[in-house]
């Protein structure tokens, strides 16, 4: 900790970075910190229980401003980020990155290839909660699960936490803001909530990397980002990427080759 | 106002027979690690070991999503039917903290600020609430530093103080409460002369409301909202978890000829609240929401309406994605 | 319980359409309940909540004035999905209208002294009930002047009243276009609104300026009359906002302590001091 408090004061004293983002201790578990100078750094933590997916505020250009800034990354904030090089929205020159690998050393990255070559090594599976959740969801017939999700649609109230947690959610203007035409009704049904959260995960293919800020932002614990995970899993081999590793396709979904099986394109 | 002693037994009896009298009964539920309210039939199903429930109960009172009316197109014509307020049942919120019933004040005076929201009053008067003080508290509760209390009894109709031997302190308040007695008026026994603030979590206020208020009212360039609001993710967890939120918008829920107007929960915390057609956005950054949010609940509340947009049930800090924890904002205001 | 719905719109047909300009149109709105048009009153400087039925509601002010009454009239322009909605509607179709809202032209103050109207663009609409409202009135106010411009020609709204305003001898009436907005026929002024009033330089002795225009206008016109000496209370504006409920309710057009559909629109400079003007 120490080393990693003293390198982002260095930073911050040299003027290498404006601004570096990362975790502190929050109420009851770590929350993100923005240090814009080194006596604020006293507070910076980084451990396995800092889990915010600090790639949603590196999108914020009212936050991050026009200068050069860093992120402390824990492995799904680096595969995030990954992501949002091959979307375009990061360049290397104002993003530098921060980790503390398996052996408590301090990395930093530069450029995408370096975290692209640090994050191989991470294998993509499931947690405790999530297998436990979806085992129990596959073993059931589309009937009941769609039982299952409407129960869980619900309790949703709209208050798009999922979505302002989600890193990939960077749409200046998201689907459900556009009124002409109301794709997406606004107010909080059991069937217009499922129509909201097919639609983002429709807009998630290929991109979603499973960290599972949608899932820990939502206030009336619906297990949201089960479904993007699911479907992360069952549709990469369907459509080419590999979970875990940034997909340059972008959202598969809105993508199509001149092989691809269905014939209705041409 | 008529203090009672209603025993264990009789605590189940009553709630029973409150549900078989027809009326709607909703209480805590735990469910998939989360206390809520849920529509119950019996006391088993109700959880009491938790701190605060997940939402507020101003669902019963203000619904998340609701048809203000509808109406039908025909051959140029317009035919309107309007709200019908005996569509609505007879409900009873069981186990409410005074947190809760405390933000139907706020809430009411804004839903009768100068006109009378029928809707909300027709929720309103066909709602009764028994209420249960608290004996605990958590690091987010701040009711005494905004003019509540765990025994406050500001919105309640019967509030129940648990003994020790698993009976209560029955307070009944008013005429609705009174109603709700007489439905089993033989549980109600004798005051033993328990006291209340005995049996009460001791909770010290954290900050005064007047210096608050007072700091705001210099506070609107201050740095202090950019600071606090850097980790805010603009989403409306708070506000809809919040039992005093009552921004709303109103939207169109079309089929062909026929549709309904439907005013559902908005958020001054959303990016696009104050955004007009013209692109102009006079709050366009989260700061600037993020003191909205602050001021008009400690400062142009109190100032216009005459109570504060606040119970300090701490649910907004729970609900957080983000841990913007209020009563840590307030306080380092209070300590500008 | 037989409290009104808030929300419930009157049915208004509309009787007639006046193409103003480029995308702006006028509606004159007849109510089609005759009892509630017998109740209907409203005073200058209120608003309406108009509805598109299976689109949604769109605030504009009453764009008639209190003094004529059996009907109501709104000028838009068609933006969004609610102005484009009735924007599509014909003359006979049905819209709603719920109102009328807001806080008014502190007409009784103003008896006695000279009135100077300042407006912009789609920005008469707010100014021209009460224009006709004191004209309606004439022998109660001394001196008046009215000075609005749009970007051209062909944006300037209530063509047709501008002639009969100019045509009044107990009028003054100054029109003006946008430099390069001029036709070659065109016989008002040229210069952007501001700079018009600085050269008409209206007196401001017992006097009240009245002012309405997209918030670059504003910001310019009010050094222009505060430097012909006019103060803050003798200044007025009538504000807009992103509203939805137009009760106080909603919250979405709350600055600072003030609503600007119960505390406005109507507002004194003096008034607006007390607003945050960044949010707005």
């Amino acid at each position: 900790m120490k080393k990693l408090r003293d390198r982002v004061a260095a930073l911050l004293d040299e003027g290498a970075v404006s601004l570096v983002i990362g975790y502190e201790e929050g109420t009851k578990r770590p929350r993100p910190l923005f240090c814009r100078n080194s006596e604020s750094t006293g507070k910076l933590i980084f451990d396995s229980r800092c889990f915010h997916n600090l790639a949603v505020y590196v999108t914020k250009k009212e936050l991050v401003g026009k200068e050069r800034f860093a992120v402390t990354a824990p492995i799904s904030t680096l595969r995030s980020i990954l992501q949002l090089y091959v979307e375009n929205q990061l360049s290397e020159e104002k993003l530098l990155v921060l980790t503390v690998d398996l052996n408590g050393e301090l990395r930093e990255f530069v450029t995408f290839e370096e975290i692209l070559a640090y994050v191989a090594q991470f294998e993509m599976k499931r947690g405790e909660r999530e297998q436990e959740i979806l085992s129990k969801i596959e073993g059931m017939t589309r009937e009941e699960r769609w039982k299952f999700w409407m129960g869980e649609m619900s309790h949703c109230f709209k208050c798009y936490a999922c979505r302002s947690a989600c890193p990939l959610c960077y749409c200046t203007k998201c689907v459900v803001e556009v009124n002409r035409p109301q794709w997406i009704n606004p107010w909080p049904s059991p069937i217009s909530n499922m129509e909201w959260h097919v639609n983002r995960a429709m807009h998630m293919v290929g991109r979603c990397t499973a960290c599972g800020a949608c899932g820990d932002a939502c206030p009336v614990g619906i297990p949201i980002d089960l479904i993007t995970r699911k479907m992360m899993e069952d549709l990469a081999p369907e459509f080419g990427f590999v979970p875990g590793q940034p997909a340059k396709q972008g959202n598969a979904l809105s993508s199509w080759k001149l092989d691809d099986r269905e014939q209705f394109i041409r | 106002m008529e203090t009672k002693y209603i025993s264990r037994d009789g605590i189940t009896q009553w709630f029973e027979v409150i549900v078989t009298s027809g009326k709607r009964v909703y209480a805590p539920v735990n469910s998939h690690g989360q206390v809520d309210f849920k529509l119950v039939k019996s006391l088993s199903e109700v959880a009491d070991d938790y701190i605060q429930t997940t939402q507020s109960i101003k669902a019963s009172v203000y619904p998340k999503a609701e048809v203000l009316f509808s109406y039908e197109k025909e051959h140029g014509k317009v035919n309107l039917t309007d709200f019908d307020p005996d569509t609505i049942p007879e409900t009873v919120l069981w186990r409410v903290h005074p947190c809760d019933a405390a933000g139907f004040r706020p809430l009411s005076a804004i839903f009768n600020w100068d006109s009378a929201d029928k809707l909300h009053n027709a929720h309103l008067i066909k709602t009764s609430v028994v209420s249960f003080s608290c004996a605990n508290a958590d690091e987010s509760c701040f009711c005494t530093s905004v003019n509540g209390s765990p025994g406050n009894t500001s919105g309640s109709d019967v509030q129940l103080t648990v003994l020790p031997d698993g009976g209560a302190i029955a307070e009944i308040l008013t005429p609705k409460g009174e109603a709700l007695v007489a439905l089993l008026p033989s549980v109600f026994e004798t005051d033993r002369g328990d006291k209340k603030e005995q049996y009460l979590v001791d909770l010290p206020a954290r900050f005064s409301l007047e210096e608050v208020n007072a700091k705001l009212n210099k506070a609107f360039n201050s740095t202090v909202w950019k600071e606090q609001s850097e980790r805010c993710i603009g989403c409306g967890a708070c506000a809809f978890v919040c039992p005093t939120c009552a921004c709303f918008d109103i939207q169109e829920d079309v089929h062909g000829s026929k549709g309904r107007r439907i005013r559902c929960w908005d958020a001054c915390g959303f990016s696009l609240f104050t955004l007009h057609t013209s692109g102009h956005n006079p709050r366009e950054h989260q700061s600037q929401r993020w003191r909205q949010r602050i001021l008009h609940k400690f400062s142009y509340m109190p100032d216009r309406l005459s109570v504060v947009g606040c119970t300090g049930c701490g649910r907004c800090s729970r609900a957080c994605p983000v841990d913007m924890n209020l009563l840590e904002h307030i306080t380092s205001i209070a300590k500008q | 319980m037989s409290e009104k719905n808030t929300y419930l719109p009157y049915l208004m047909t509309i009787e007639k359409v006046i193409k103003e300009a480029p995308g702006v149109k006028t509606y004159r709105l007849k109510f089609q309940d005759e009892s509630e048009a017998a109740l209907f009153d409203f005073k200058a400087g209120q608003f309406g909540e108009y509805s598109a039925f299976g689109e949604g509601e769109s605030t504009f002010c009453i764009a008639s004035s209190p003094t004529r009454k059996g009907y109501i009239e709104c000028t838009f322009r068609d933006t969004g999905r609610v102005t484009s909605g009735l924007a599509s509607l014909e003359e006979g179709s049905t819209m709603g209208f719920r109102g009328p809202y807001g806080n008014v032209f502190p007409l009784d103050e103003w008896k006695g002294k000279n009135l100077v109207f300042i407006a912009g663009g789609i920005a008469l609409p707010p100014m021209r009930c009460v224009i006709w409202n004191v004209l309606d009135l004439r022998e109660n106010f001394k001196d008046i002047t009215i000075i609005y411009g749009a970007k051209s020609v062909n944006d300037l709204v209530y063509k047709e009243e501008l002639k009969e305003w100019t045509e009044r001898p107990d009028v003054r009436m100054v029109t003006t276009v946008d430099p390069g907005g001029q036709t070659a026929d065109w016989k008002g002024e040229i210069g952007f609104v501001p700079t018009i009033v600085e050269k008409v330089a209206p007196s401001s002795e017992n006097t009240i300026a009245i002012v309405c225009g997209p918030p670059i206008m504003i910001k310019f016109t009010f050094p222009v009359l505060e430097k012909l000496g006019f103060t803050d209370n003798q200044v007025y504006t009538t504000l807009e906002n992103r509203m939805k409920c137009g009760v106080g309710k909603c919250g979405r057009c709350n600055v600072g302590k003030l609503y600007i559909c119960k505390d406005g629109p109507v507002f004194s400079k003096e008034e607006l001091n007390f607003i945050p003007a960044e949010e707005y």
